[in-house]
Order: structure tokens, then sequence, then C-alpha cells
């Protein structure tokens, strides 16, 4: 430990780190545009320069290591003047588009501008005139709103290494665009929404649904169906106010019925039929020498990824569709059939975490006889907005729970919403399914927690089986090239798109950092220490849901209904 | 098509890295014409690099073009004579005649546009080149007769070429 004095007060530092890490540690606010935790500086946009006694003109704090003894000026005038004149000038060349805008109320650059007392025009630019690209299905780029950050970017290429986008031309130019700079859909883009998450301004946001929900919502001839995915939950509160990792599920609900929809069910109920399905998947590779490492298959954007970059993996996808497209077929024939509704007139909707989920509920594989499993999919941010537009307060409304038959989830279902809750949901069904008996005290710590890749060997019976978890793509695919290199450890591997897990995703409130995340995953534990019912195979409405229905895990109906199959695409199309 | 001829400059460079990406869209270009979609993706996995990173360093440079060049190749000059002279002019003239920008080519194949830095024709200022012919003290006014002597040489009934790309 080192001391610095800031702002002629001594706090202490660590040596080699950034001074802006010891100034957040220390509670001193200093604003930043391109600067992600985690990652290395690029001092690119210079909002967060601090005054150094004995240095020449400002410092870029965050990519400025600190010195024992160093004085620094947080907030001097120079530097105070420095950062506004950086705003002004990015505002020079922008649209002002604020009350149009999806980021409108939760703006870095309106923020900025509104903190540093920006009042007037200083400087006019010539605006920039560029085209929207709204071709992808997940992702709406506006590069006018666009202040060249380079975040979305370097999230892209260094967490998810899919780079799909980086920045184009030069000069006053330069812009962010894909390969060609063509549209999102027909680059290598996942559709993660990472970069959305990252993105100080409304220049990235998610292909809205909002509209057509809106207008199911108002047809009388539709039955509206609506599911939500374990890890909404426990973020949807944030929107709100609440602290990260508050549950609101009860109100939720009861939200989801004022708002019109006609059924409400859990996403953890199909969380557990996967279980079944992947579960007793996995039994079989591992007994008729199928294809192994098995790679889980719930998260649209690894899958593309696998598609695009590793296609060599994809015959060790589990062929099951994932939770939102098992409840969104069974939706449209077991539910259908039960309410003697014609399917036709069922709307399903999905709220999820998630961008990705948009292009998967769209992809061809999905869906029979020209119906959709799933008609629209909401991220937990176009939720708080419908909410918002009907005027509920989720506060003052008294809690609600969801419907049978699919509103019956286990713990082991709600676990999906964290990174290594597949894995630990599996496991504990892997175990019954092969030995006839509960493993130990359900819980496998060694694929909990925060970290990018967790691994771990379990006994099963007699199977000693080697597992590991993933979250991030960039820690998928280094994995992915441990097994292409030889690795042979392996028997089964949960990838998760985002970081964290979808607690993590791309379609969650705007604005988490690592802490809110962590404390979003510690809700996601807590409800599996407090509730009874753990394991998915105890799912009675699962269990029914066979008996009537399905038959058996990987029985004719499921192969129908439940597995799909996945393709070679190029990187660009 | 042209496989062969991407495979060839590929091969010049065996275990490349980064480093060797520009000297390699530079040979590209030289053997293509242009950089094609293709070349991109394949110059990619030859260096281990994604596509849209190749795209952005191009298109850094002015050098690069990732359309083949048209039927007539129309240069504009912009080095520090010529723009004295008012080149900006020229190049926009050229722009709204062919509706294209440098780099690109109109949609019929008739014509291809580039900005190039000096072509060392200062006393002739403003300056264009169209396939390789000079065109001395150009004009606003001049550009689109000078554009259209060449339209005239194209094909019979090519008078489509305001569609852009
Ligand atoms: S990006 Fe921010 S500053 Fe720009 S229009 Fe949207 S809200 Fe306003
Ligand atoms: S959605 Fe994901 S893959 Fe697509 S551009 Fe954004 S970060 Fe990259
Ligand atoms: S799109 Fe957003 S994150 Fe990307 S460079 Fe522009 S402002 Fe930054
Ligand atoms: S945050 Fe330090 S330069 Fe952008």
């Amino acid at each position: 430990m080192i001391t610095i004095e800031v702002n002629g007060r001594p706090i202490p530092a660590e040596k080699g780190e950034m001074l802006l890490t010891a100034l957040r540690r220390a509670g001193i606010k200093v604003p930043t545009l391109c600067h992600i935790d985690g990652l290395n500086a690029t001092g690119a946009c210079r909002m967060c320069v601090v005054e150094v006694e004995g240095q020449r003109g400002l410092t870029p704090s965050c990519a400025f290591p600190v010195a024992d003894g160093m004085k620094v000026h947080t907030h001097s005038p120079r530097a105070v003047t420095a950062r506004k004149t950086i705003v002004e000038l990015l505002l020079a060349n922008h649209p002002d588009d604020c009350l149009y805008c999806n980021r409108n109320g939760n703006c870095r650059l309106q923020y900025l501008a509104e903190e540093l007392g920006v009042r007037q025009r200083r400087f006019a630019g010539d605006r920039t005139r560029h085209h929207i690209d709204a071709s992808s299905p997940s992702i709406v780029r506006d590069p006018g709103k666009c202040i060249l950050c380079g975040k979305c970017v370097r999230v892209c290429e260094e967490v998810q290494r899919v780079a799909a986008i980086d920045f184009i031309g030069r000069g006053s130019k330069t812009k962010i665009g894909t390969a060609f700079d063509e549209g999102l859909n027909v680059s290598s883009c996942v559709n993660c929404g990472q970069c959305i998450a990252v993105c100080p301004t409304g220049a990235l946001s998610e292909q809205s649904q909002v509209k057509e929900v809106l207008d199911a919502l108002n047809d009388p001839n539709k039955i509206v169906v609506v599911q939500h995915a374990p890890a909404v939950s426990v973020t949807l509160g944030e929107e709100f106010g609440m602290a990260p990792g508050a549950d609101v599920i009860g109100v939720m609900t009861a939200a989801l019925r004022r708002l019109g929809f006609d059924r409400v069910f859990d996403t953890g109920f199909t969380a557990d039929l996967t279980i079944m399905e992947e579960g007793s998947e996995l039994v079989h590779r591992l007994t008729n020498g199928g294809r192994l490492p098995m790679l889980t298959s719930c998260s649209p954007g690894w899958i593309k990824f696998v598609e695009t970059q590793y296609p060599d993996f994809i015959d060790n996808l589990s062929t099951c569709k994932s939770p939102q497209q098992m409840m969104g077929a069974i939706t449209k024939t077991y539910f259908a059939e039960r309410e003697g509704l014609n399917p036709t007139r069922i709307y399903s909707v999905s709220i999820m975490p998630c961008t990705a989920k948009k292009f998967e509920a769209g992809r061809p594989e999905m869906g029979r006889d020209g119906l959709a499993d799933v008609d629209a999919v909401l991220t937990t941010r176009e939720l708080a907005s419908l909410i918002r537009m009907a005027g509920l307060n989720l506060r003052d409304l008294p809690p609600d729970t969801a419907d049978t038959p699919f509103g019956e989830r286990t713990t082991a279902g709600k676990l999906f919403g964290a990174s290594g809750g597949v894995m630990e949901a599996a496991i504990r069904t892997a175990h019954y399914l092969v030995t006839g008996r509960e493993l130990g005290d359900l819980k496998v710590e060694s694929v909990r927690g925060f970290d990018g890749v967790k691994e771990a060997r379990v006994q099963v019976g007699d199977l000693n089986l080697g597992v590991a978890v993933a979250s991030g793509l960039g820690n998928a695919s280094r994995l992915l090239d441990q097994i292409r290199a030889g690795r042979s450890d392996l028997h089964f591997i949960e990838v998760m798109t985002c970081p964290g897990g979808c607690i993590g995703g791309g379609g969650q409130p705007i604005g988490a950092n690592a802490d809110a995340v962590r404390a979003r995953m510690q809700k996601l534990y807590a409800i599996d220490a407090d509730e009874s019912v753990r394991v998915s195979h105890h799912n009675e409405a699962v269990q029914r849901l066979y008996a009537e229905f399905l038959g058996a895990p990987l029985g004719e109906k499921s192969h129908h209904l439940l597995h799909t199959h996945y393709a070679e695409r190029g990187v660009v199309s | 098509m042209a496989k062969n001829d991407l495979d060839a400059v590929l091969e010049r460079y065996p275990n490349a890295s980064r480093d060797a990406l520009i000297p390699i869209l530079q040979d590209v270009q030289q053997e293509l014409g242009y950089l094609s979609r293709d070349s991109v993706v394949r110059i990619g996995e030859h260096l281990n690099l994604p596509a849209s990173k190749i795209y952005g360093v191009a298109t850094f440079y002015n050098q690069f073009r990732f359309q083949p060049q048209g039927r007539n190749h129309i240069q504009v000059c912009r080095g520090t004579a010529c723009h004295v002279k008012g080149s900006a002019a020229i190049l926009d003239a050229v722009k709204r005649e062919l509706r294209i920008e440098p780099g690109q080519t109109t949609r019929d194949g008739q014509f291809s546009l580039e900005v190039v830095a000096c072509i060392g024709a200062c006393g002739l200022a403003p300056v264009i080149c169209v396939n390789g012919e000079f065109h001395a003290g150009v004009t606003t006014k001049t550009v689109g007769k000078i554009i259209d002597s060449y339209r005239r040489k194209g094909s019979p009934n090519d008078g489509s070429d305001h569609e852009t790309t």
C-alpha cells in the first residue's frame, strides 16, 4: 500500500494500479466515457483527466499508474473546463435527439452535459449524416449518436472474441461498422448485446418489439401468453430504483397480468424440462459413445458463435432447444390442445435478459407448420418500459403467482440465470438418472461464482465426469482452442454468451457494474437455498407433461418439438 | 475465379503476422484490381484476423478499393497544386456527375473513381486522369463533358449510369 494525495487529502493506493482505480475506491468521482472495468485503458476519450503535480498538461487517470506521494487535483478549474470542452465538442456533432432517444434519462453523454453545466451550444459543427442500421433482429445501430469511445469494439473483440465491428475510415469520416460496412445481420455478430450494455449513449439499442406486443395485447382475438426467464425477476427491480439482486417475481407476475397477458408462465419450467432432456442426452452420449464433450445449447449467441467460428464443434452441441423455444413449442401444442385453442390464435411472448433471444426466436429451425414457437421477445429493459407506460408502480402491486401448467419451476431451473446454473442443475439430475439417488446436499460449489471459467470433476455413479463452465465467449473460445489442441478430459461444458451468465445479459438494465451482477447471482443462490424443490426431476408439472403428452425424455415427441440441429455459416454471409 | 491469384499472393507470406497485412492487401489489390469479399475473408483466415479489422485497416488508407474498377477509371488529383487550383470542387463535380464516392464503381460498371495524391502534373493543375489520359485545367463546367466523351466511347445504350452502387 502506498499513499497519494488527492485534493489535499491522503488516500491509500495499490502499487501499480491506475490512478482512476484508487480514486474510485476512495469514492472520488471522476467521469469516464471510454473506460471498461477489467480491460486495458485506451485513453481515447480523455474525460477522466486530472491534474497531477509535476506533469505538464492534464493526465488521463484511467491510464496513469499511481506513484507514492503523488499529488492529484481531480476537480481543478483546468480539469473541469477540459472535461466540459470535451462534452461540448462531442455535442457539436450530435443530433440532440434526447426526447426521442431510447437512452433519454439514462445516457452518459446527457448526464455529463448536465453535470458539467453545459447550457449553450458553443461549437456548431457539421453534423455527419448516417444511416441507422436496423438490419439485425436484435441490435439497432444509430451511428449519429456514436461518440466513438470504442467500448463496443473492445467488448466485441476482447470479451467476446467476435470482432464483428471495428473503426472504419479515418479522420472526420471515422465510424464504427462491420466488415464491408454492411448490416449487422450479415456480419459475424452473435447478437449478444454486450455492446449495448457498455455503450454510453443511444447509439446502440435493442430492436424493440414493444409495439408488436402492445398490438397483440389489444387484439381481442389473440390469447397472449408470456414467459419470463429465470434471470429477469432478479434484475427488473433495478429499473425501478431497487437494489441489485432484489427479487420482484410476485409483483412482476402481477404487473404482467395487469398489462393484459392472458397467461403468465415461468421459463424456469422449461429450464427443468431442458434438464430432463439434456441430462438424458448426456447420459445417452456417455453410454453410447456419442460425441463428447457435450456443449450446452441454451444461449443463442453461443450457438451462432459455434456456427461461424467453431463449426467443427456443431455436433458437440446438445440438440436441445433452449428453454425459451421449448416453452414456445409446448405452448402452441400441448397447451393449445389442452385449452381447445387453435394455435394460430396464440401469441407467445417471452421476457428475456437477452437480445440474442430475438434472433433465436426467428431462426428457421424453430416452430412448425409456419407457426413460430415464440412470436416476440422483450428484454428486461423493454418490459420495464411497458410497465412504466401502463402507469404501474411495482412497489404498490399485490404479488401474484404464475399460471398452470407451465408456471411451476424448481430452484434448479431458476439457477439457469447464473453461469454454472445449467451445469449444477444437470449434475443433480444426471446423478439421479444414473444412480437412482440424489446427489449429497445438491450444492455444486465448484461451478458457482463469477470466474470466467470454472472446472470440476464430479462422480456420478461409476462415471467420473470432467465438467467445465465458461461465460463470455472469449473464455469459451479459449476452452474450445484447448480441445482443438487435443485436450480430452472434459465430458460436459456449459457456455453462456454473457459474462456471469444471463444475469449479465445484453438485455438487462443498463449501468450494472460487477458488484450488481454478483448481487443478482447471490440472489439466485439464496432462492436455491431457501426453497424445498431443488431438482428438475421433481418438478411435478414436468412429470405430468411427460405422462400426458411427451412420453419419455428423448422420445419421439420430444425429438420433434424440443430438439433441433444447427449448421455452419460463414463469418460474413 | 481469381482464387488462384489470391492463393499465390498468400503463399508469398507463409506464417505471416499482422505486420504483413498492408503489403498483402497491396499485393492482392495489384493482382485482382480490388479487395473482394472473399479475399478479405481469406486474408483474415491467413493472418488470424477478423474481417472487420481488415476492412477497418483497409479503409484507413485511401489506396484500397472494394469494388472492381469500371471500364473507365477516373483519378482526381488532390495534390497541393491541384488543391490550390480548386480540385475539391472538381472532385465534388465528378461525384455528383457519377453519383459515386471515391473507391466506388457505377452500377453499370462504366466508371470508377479514385482520389490520388499528387500525380506529378502540377503544371496542368487541376488535373484529372482517365484511363491514363491526362486532362489539364479542368473546371467544374468541363468535368461533365470530359466524362461524356468517355461515356460515348462506351457501349451504345449506357444511358443508365446515373444509377449508383
Ligand atoms: S444519445 Fe444521449 S445525448 Fe444523444 S440523443 Fe440520446 S439521450 Fe440525448
Ligand atoms: S451484439 Fe455482441 S457480437 Fe454483436 S456487435 Fe454487439 S458485442 Fe459484438
Ligand atoms: S456505438 Fe456506443 S460504445 Fe460504440 S463507439 Fe459509439 S458510443 Fe462508443
Ligand atoms: S476514461 Fe480515461 S480516457 Fe476515456
